[in-house]
């Protein structure tokens, strides 16, 4: 299982925008640097890629939630 | 009748610049802050503080009905609405005088009319501003973009008439551009300000920023000079001075005469900026907007005219008269801000809030800090980036210069990253150093890669 961590502390975002899908769902295959979420920092939006080819097991964090640096954000299965 | 308890409905360092202004006065100051600013060092200065909200700034340094309340439930008989946020929002002006709160700024409409590009530039035209050859009025159809850019000669800048702060602005090159991009601009203004009005102006070619610095009482207004803001980064000002060096006596003075005009005849009460693209190749100065806030920028005018701007605004919001005649407003040396924000310079300038673990902050003649950090202070991620303002003055400007270099490599502030790395390679380059930049060098300076590890 790997996770992805938050790059920065901010705000945790699943979708692009609110009439947008979800970034990934479980069972979708993810490559590495496919975008998984944005975190929103100091009115910046980073994307949080995936640095491991797996499936998407699922998010940790919420839509919206506050996240710190390092922390998990979604995670993947081999 | 003088102001007695003041609500400050913002956050950071201007917040803190306001409320060492007002205590210095004897004011008794009210700071509002988020729950993600609980421990912000202006609440820990105030005399009281109250929550207005979750950290979301739309739900606390937004939300106009709270803020109000606030400011109701506090007894605050006024409000200074600091930069950003509220600072230019006419319903929050009017919510305020319906409550009979003071808002430490202009009326409601004066910030409407001025917040308006178009009605501000009618009303610059009609107090003799001069203004980049552009639209008469608001444009609804790509036909009449056309006809309006066939006048004034391409390239042509397009913008929204209800926009702000540079965003939607699009620059067509030629007809073809211009029918591609005005429909994008029309539909843009609708989704960003509910208002797809148009206006398009002719493009100054790497035009420098020039601005004056008002104040007004509303029975008379005066300048305090100009400031060069030429550099900058995706339209956001880094490094600002007082005053523009480019600027011969005789410009310098029908610029500065020219803001006073306008700022009389809309009879401004307040801090007000008018804003300016010179060309320095003609001379030339064009308006392009006014401000109707305190700037970011303001401490450079301060220290080159020794004029406390946030105090003449709490004054003249009181209902005093300008504390200065204009004959009195001299300028004296030089003075230089850089804009310090949590970000990395070297990655792309990445946000990177933290905890301040340790800081040493130089000092000494001519050198100024306005900041919000203490040591052990967590910086949320939620708000922008900007951390404090280095300001130095000295008698020229490149004694500032060098200054600037002093104070710089005397600034360290443990635990984050800053954008101190750009500023101390800014103050070392020959372009900058011989004031030969413009409005359009930053960028391509940085893509060059002239800032390294």
């Amino acid at each position: 299982m790997v996770a992805i961590q938050s790059p920065v502390p901010g705000t945790f975002y699943t979708q692009a925008s609110p009439e947008e899908p979800m970034f990934k769902s479980a069972g979708d295959a993810v490559a590495a640097g496919d975008t998984i979420g944005l975190v929103e920092v100091m009115k910046t939006f980073i994307e949080v890629k995936a640095e491991a080819t797996g499936t998407f097991k699922g998010y940790v964090a919420g839509d919206g939630a506050a996240v710190t640096a390092g922390e998990v954000l979604a995670e993947l299965e081999d | 009748m003088p102001i007695k308890r003041l609500f400050i409905a913002n956050r950071g360092e201007i917040a803190v610049r306001i409320i060492r202004a007002a205590q210095a006065m004897g004011i008794h100051t009210i700071q509002a802050h988020s729950e993600a600013d609980a421990e912000m060092l202006a609440v820990r200065m105030a005399d009281e503080a109250v929550c207005i909200g979750p950290a979301q700034a739309a739900q606390s340094y937004l939300d106009v009905v709270g803020i109000v309340k606030a400011a109701q439930a506090t007894n605050a008989d006024a409000v200074h609405p600091g930069y950003g946020f509220l600072a230019e929002n006419a319903g929050f002006v009017r919510a305020l005088d319906a409550v009979g709160i003071i808002f430490v700024g202009p009326s409601a409409d004066t910030i409407d009319r001025m917040g308006d590009k178009v009605a501000a530039r009618q009303a610059a035209e009609a107090a003799g501003v001069p203004v980049v050859p552009g639209s008469k009025g608001r444009l609804e159809t790509t036909d009449d973009a056309v006809i309006v850019a066939t006048e004034v000669g391409y390239p042509v800048m397009i913008k929204a008439a209800a926009g702000g702060g540079g965003k939607g602005i699009r620059i067509a090159e030629n007809e073809d551009d211009l029918r591609k991009m005005a429909p994008q601009a029309q539909a843009e203004a609708k989704a960003s300000f509910g208002d797809g009005g148009l206006y398009l102006e002719r493009a100054i070619q790497n035009p420098r920023h020039i601005e004056v610095q008002i104040l007004g009482d509303g029975k008379t207004a005066i300048h305090c000079f100009e400031r060069e803001c030429s550099m900058q980064r995706r339209r956001q000002k880094v490094w600002e001075e007082a005053g523009a060096e480019c600027l011969d006596d005789a410009t310098r003075t029908h610029l500065c005469d020219t803001a006073v005009s306008l700022a009389m005849a809309v009879n401004y009460v307040g801090a007000g900026t008018l804003e300016y693209l010179y060309d320095a190749e003609t001379k030339e100065f064009y308006f392009i907007e006014m401000n109707t806030r305190i700037q970011v920028e303001h401490p450079v005018t301060e220290m080159i005219t020794g004029i406390d701007l946030v105090q003449e605004m709490i004054r003249v919001a009181g209902g005093e008269r300008l504390s200065h005649k204009q004959e009195d407003v001299k300028r004296t040396g030089h003075a230089i801000e850089v804009r310090l924000n949590a970000e990395d310079p070297l990655m792309q300038f990445m946000p990177f809030p933290g905890q301040v673990s340790a800081m040493t902050i130089p000092s000494g003649e001519g050198i100024r800090f306005d900041h919000f950090l203490y040591e052990g202070y967590q910086i949320p991620p939620f708000y922008d980036s900007l951390l404090g303002k280095l300001i130095v003055h000295a008698e020229t400007r490149a004694k500032a210069v060098d200054l600037m270099i002093t104070a710089l490599n005397g600034l360290k502030i443990y635990g984050i990253k800053t954008t101190i790395p750009l500023h101390l390679a800014l103050a070392n380059d020959p372009t900058v150093r011989s004031d030969d930049f413009h409005t359009q060098w930053l960028e391509p300076w940085l893509a060059a890669g002239n800032l390294k590890t």
